[in-house]
């Protein structure tokens, strides 16, 4: 049995024209019916598997996508739906869009259209259904090493005016990848209390990050 | 003795199935009611394996407790039921059971959790006087408290009790969280609360909230079923029948009527209970 049997959405509009909203809607409609695969809009980020993203992301909408993306329990996916969302698409050039969601999380698949069909929507969803299934494998290997693919504290969302600054907020995207490593140094920081004897002058080069000792 | 827990062991094993399937079929004609297709029958069973598979995030660590406690003692309860055992008794556990749930919610401090098992209090509030009710009305119907003996009657109880059934089917609208009374939560996509009562649930303590749920379900349909059996064996056969037909029209309901609002249904639960279930038990013990 496979899990990607059930995956339940959850839809997110980041400034989008609603258009896209729309055909999400229209998607979940008894014409096209996508209960079929047990797929189900599910309001709540805790009960979601699949993130649908709509439009270009603006520095309001940031802070809220993390948020749920942060609250989704793994392993998830996340769609872009719609060119906006993709890459910014018309409002790329706004001094407000940051342009597409993945300057702010991990895309997974990007469904391009203007307004995306809902025939190409039910077909992205059905891949990143294939998706699903690989991070599922990922996450059981990762929870037996003793510890999860995502280190929730180091993408902790800043929601305080005063800490918003563009320039630190939305530069980087963080991948998995780069949380894994994160969660691994923060391991192997804690696994080993004492500190290492000779080879610390050695490598300046390598790696400035890992300065200090526990 | 071993016919008991042979019983009780048949319930505990057979229930989330029976109960698994009673949902799959909802969603299925419930799809159909709306010109759709819908999902395939084992739906239910696929998700709650998904909810396995998937990370388990927990807001307070307590919660989870009160999860597992409410899928035991409505376990408890089937098998209090189904092992032939003391219908107050089972009444007052599955209370306990709720209870549980409520404390689950309320654990989390999250708003909508919060509001979820405010409205799941209320709901208590409006369907528990009936089940106290149901179990005065099988003293009254054929002398006895115990299931057992109950099953071994002369009569159906619904001869000497119909309005007690009238007024278990409508409460059982709110047990099983159907349209016009699922306020704390809904199999439904969205309401306002976001998902109200398990909106802090996720992974497999909403997988155990599925099962135990689905456990609940069979026990009330064992509880409809009391009202026709008796010692025919044939009462049997007219019990499933029933049952399929009362399940069948909860799902109707759930799609016709919209939700209302709490004192609605405050108001027309205790006013339904009072006229069905009050007057059959005056005339009863008139009767008597």
């Amino acid at each position: 049995m496979k899990i990607s049997k059930s995956p339940w959405v959850l839809h997110y509009d980041g400034s989008s024209c609603n258009g896209c909203d729309i055909e999400v809607l229209a998607t979940m409609t008894p014409l096209y019916d996508v209960e079929r695969f047990g797929i189900i809009n599910t309001g709540n980020p805790k009960h979601a598997d699949i993130l649908l993203l709509t439009g270009g992301i603006n520095a309001q909408t940031a802070p809220v996508v993390r948020q749920l993306y942060n609250q989704m329990p793994d392993p998830k996916v996340v769609i872009a739906c719609g060119i906006c969302s993709c890459d910014g698409g018309i409002f790329k050039e706004c001094y407000n869009i940051l342009g597409g969601s993945d300057k702010v999380v991990p895309v997974d698949v990007y469904v391009p259209g203007c307004a995306v069909r809902p025939e190409a929507l039910i077909d992205g969803v059905v891949k990143a259904l294939a998706i699903l299934e690989e991070k599922r494998v990922k996450v059981k290997e990762s929870m037996k090493q003793g510890y999860c693919t995502v280190d929730y504290s180091k993408i902790a969302v800043r929601m305080k005016a005063e800490d918003y600054d563009p320039a630190t907020q939305y530069d980087e995207v963080l991948t998995e990848e780069a949380l894994r490593e994160q969660a691994e140094a923060k391991i192997a920081q804690t696994a080993k209390p004492a500190p290492k004897p000779a080879p610390k002058p050695v490598a300046p080069a390598a790696a400035p990050k890992e300065g200090g000792n526990a | 003795m071993a016919m008991v827990v042979l019983k009780v062991a048949l319930y505990i094993l057979l229930a989330p199935v029976l109960g698994g399937l009673m949902e799959g079929l909802d969603r299925v004609v419930s799809a159909r009611m709306q010109g759709r297709q819908g999902p395939p029958l084992l739906q239910p069973f696929y998700d709650v394996y998904k909810l396995l598979a998937k990370q388990t995030t927990v807001v307070n660590s307590i919660q989870i407790l009160f999860v597992i406690a409410y899928l035991i003692f409505t376990i408890f309860t089937g098998s209090l039921f189904f092992g032939g055992g003391d219908m107050l008794l089972v009444f007052f556990a599955l209370s306990m059971s709720e209870v549980m749930m409520v404390l689950a919610a309320y654990s989390t401090n999250g708003p909508y959790s919060a509001l979820g098992a405010n409205r799941e209090l209320l709901q208590m509030m409006c369907y528990e006087p009936m089940i106290l009710l149901v179990a005065i009305g099988f003293y009254e119907a054929n002398g006895s408290f115990m299931v057992s003996e109950l099953a071994a009657a002369q009569n159906p109880a619904v001869f000497k009790i119909p309005g007690m059934l009238i007024g278990f089917i409508f409460i059982l609208t709110i047990k099983f969280r159907k349209s016009p009374f699922d306020m704390s939560t809904s199999h439904h996509a969205h309401q306002e609360m976001v998902k109200g009562l398990t909106s802090d649930i996720s992974g497999s303590n909403l997988a155990f909230y599925e099962i135990a749920e689905w456990y609940d379900q069979v026990l009330m349909m064992g509880i409809v079923a009391m009202f026709f059996i008796s010692k025919n064996p044939v009462s049997i056969v007219v019990a499933i029948v029933m049952c399929v037909i009362f399940y069948l029209m909860e799902t109707l309901i759930d799609n016709v009527f919209p939700r209302v609002k709490y004192i609605t249904m405050l108001i027309s639960s205790w006013v339904v209970i009072l006229v069905t279930a009050g007057t059959n038990l005056l005339i009863l013990s008139v009767l008597n």
